[in-house]
């Protein structure tokens, strides 16, 4: 079963943006989606219409085989949902919100109050349960509102950048919860300015852009389609320009520094006898950018050209 | 699996009247406090002071004519109030997308807010009730229509309040209708005065005005006099609640207001 499934999302705002240009989507149940794009692209809007925040102009929204035209409450009570933007009533306890949302999906307060003491405290928020909102920090308030969207324990949980602005620590703390409970079967969506976030999470990905996917397939096919891998290499010596490498493409970063080209279908040991034949040895080596992102960057600069 | 269950709307529609019943406390110095002072000094001033000068009307003292007219107005504007300001503040600080994202049908957040509006109306009636025992006797002749009527009138205009905020884009539309509709309709509502006391013309204006009938048919709940007919009354107060529940729900459906 397809845990969602778009045909042909359009979107028209009423200040003429057209957000989104068609879109099909399918994430299988159980899968660990990642939407990337880049601002504007159209992945907040995607999302509020999947999460009846927004209305569409077309299309077909299924969560979990519910049609959202036909069966609105069923779906609604499949998703749960982490906004891009705060939503909370700063002047509510953290405990009545999680609480309060349970009830709006039905769970009596016993089931409520249970639920939110485990996704409180398996997110760090227990001890500040009795304070209202505004007193949390930027990260914290992050984390409530994944508390709050788990509350009532949905099959597809849609997350939008929820971990922009949280430390490093807090953040990957977030991503061991987040597998632990893709693990343990909810279906997650994940949209995030860190590709590296996405490439350690997600097992499928879509790239969206001007409100169309312009990639769509499983994260290390996507990676592979990458042909060309850049690396920065420090010399122990430095030189006044970018040495000849034959069949490489070498620049001179700095003095010591050089960056080369690998294509996919070249290996890393003839850059080396390379090197050594050239007299440069090799004192550190590392990846220039995170690979997805070198590719992200590409195939958004493509779409770009094409418009 | 299909829609939520019967128990299960009982379960949310309960979560919200609780919220709205603990925000209401917890601004209770906004919620409570100054309807009841300002009711306080309309007895004093009008029902005391001047009223010892105006005599009888309707058969009664001004004080008593007055006082159903008094607790009614406080019923409408606690109850416009409430829902105008917690579903508008809802929209204004996102928390809205709380309800909107969840199963709730928008007939039962409708509902929600509307049995907000209607316990802090309520509550403000009472309180202004006691005040009002103060200053004066208040023997109820009819204590069936008393009750349906205030609960009819709370919940037409909790129903307002709820209209208003969905139309509402910035803090100043939410006291706009109540400044320029809703009390100068309260004052010449016949809270003050009978309208039998106008010129002809006037008291036909007069009979185009719902509020009219709601104090009207308040006062004959607790005193037994009345200015128009009980059954038309209830006739205007249902078809208001009818429709402006229809006009919201229609609303909700389409979005208006609370989805882009
Ligand atoms: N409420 C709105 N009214 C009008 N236009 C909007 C509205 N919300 C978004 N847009 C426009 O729709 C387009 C898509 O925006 P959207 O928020 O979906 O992008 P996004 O992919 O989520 O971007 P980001 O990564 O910055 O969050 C943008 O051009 C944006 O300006
Ligand atoms: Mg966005």
């Amino acid at each position: 079963m397809q845990a969602l499934s778009l045909r042909g999302l359009h979107k028209i705002y009423p200040n003429g943006v057209e957000a989104l240009k068609g879109l099909d989507l399918d994430v299988a149940e159980g899968d660990f989606f990642a939407l990337l794009g880049p601002n504007g692209a159209g992945k907040t809007t995607a999302i509020g219409i999947i999460t009846s925040l927004v209305t569409k102009t077309g299309g077909t929204v299924t969560v979990f085989g519910h049609d959202l035209d036909r069966e609105l409450q069923a779906a609604k009570a499949c998703i749960g949902l982490v906004p891009q933007e705060l939503n909370l009533n700063q002047f509510e306890k953290v405990l009545s919100i999680v609480v309060n949302q349970a009830g709006y999906y039905g769970l009596g307060r016993a089931v409520a109050m249970e639920r939110a003491e485990r996704y409180l405290s398996e997110l760090q928020l227990w001890d500040r349960r009795d304070d209202i909102a505004r007193n949390l920090s930027g990260g914290m308030k992050r984390r409530l509102m994944i508390a709050r969207a788990l509350v009532h324990e949905p099959k597809l949980l849609i997350l939008d950048e929820p971990t922009a602005g949280v430390d490093i620590e807090i953040r990957r703390s977030m991503w061991e919860f987040l597998k632990k409970i893709n693990d343990e079967g909810t279906s997650i969506i994940l949209t995030t300015h860190y590709l590296e976030e996405a490439e350690s999470l997600c097992r499928n990905v879509a790239i969206i852009d001007h409100g169309r996917i312009i990639e769509n397939d499983r994260m290390s096919r996507v990676l592979r389609k990458l042909q060309l891998e850049t690396f920065v290499l420090s010399l122990d010596q430095e030189l006044a320009e970018a040495p000849q490498l034959d069949g490489y493409a070498v620049r001179l970063r700095e003095p010591g520094l050089l960056e080369v080209d690998v294509e996919a279908t070249q290996d890393i040991n003839d850059l080396f006898e390379v090197l050594s034949a050239s007299g440069l040895k090799v004192v550190s080596m590392r990846n220039k950018a995170n690979r997805l992102e070198e590719l992200f960057l590409r195939l958004v600069e493509a779409g770009e050209s094409r418009t | 699996m299909s829609g939520m269950s019967a128990a299960e709307q009982a379960t949310a529609l309960w979560t919200l009247v609780r919220k709205e019943y603990h925000r209401i406390l917890r601004i209770w110095v906004q919620t409570l406090v100054p309807p009841a002072i300002t009711m306080t000094l309309y007895f004093i001033i009008f029902g005391n002071l001047i009223g010892s000068r105006i005599g009888e009307m309707g058969g009664f003292s001004y004080m008593q004519y007055i006082a159903p007219g008094l607790i009614m107005m406080s019923v409408i504007t606690n109850s416009y109030g409430n829902v105008v300001s917690s579903f508008f503040g809802a929209k204004f600080g996102r928390h809205i997308e709380e309800m909107l994202v969840s199963p709730m049908p928008d007939w039962l957040i409708i509902a929600g807010h509307v049995a907000g509006g209607v316990m802090r109306g309520l509550c403000v009636g009472a309180l202004v009730t006691i005040v009002a025992l103060f200053f004066t006797d208040l023997d109820v002749k009819h204590p069936l229509i008393t009750v349906s009527v205030v609960l009819l009138t709370a919940i037409v205009f909790s129903l307002g309040g709820f209209l208003n905020a969905v139309f509402a884009k910035k803090f100043d539309d939410i006291s706009i209708v109540p400044t320029f509709i809703l009390t100068p309709l309260t004052y010449l509502g016949g809270v003050f005065y009978s309208i039998s006391l106008l010129p002809d013309f006037w008291e036909r204006v007069s009979m185009a005005n719902p509020i009219l009938y709601m104090v009207n048919a308040f006062r004959y709940g607790i005193l037994g006099v009345s200015d128009i007919g009980l059954g038309k009354a209830y006739l205007i107060i249902i078809t208001f609640v009818v429709a402006l529940f229809w006009f919201a729900l229609v609303l909700m459906k389409r979005g208006t207001g609370i989805r882009d």
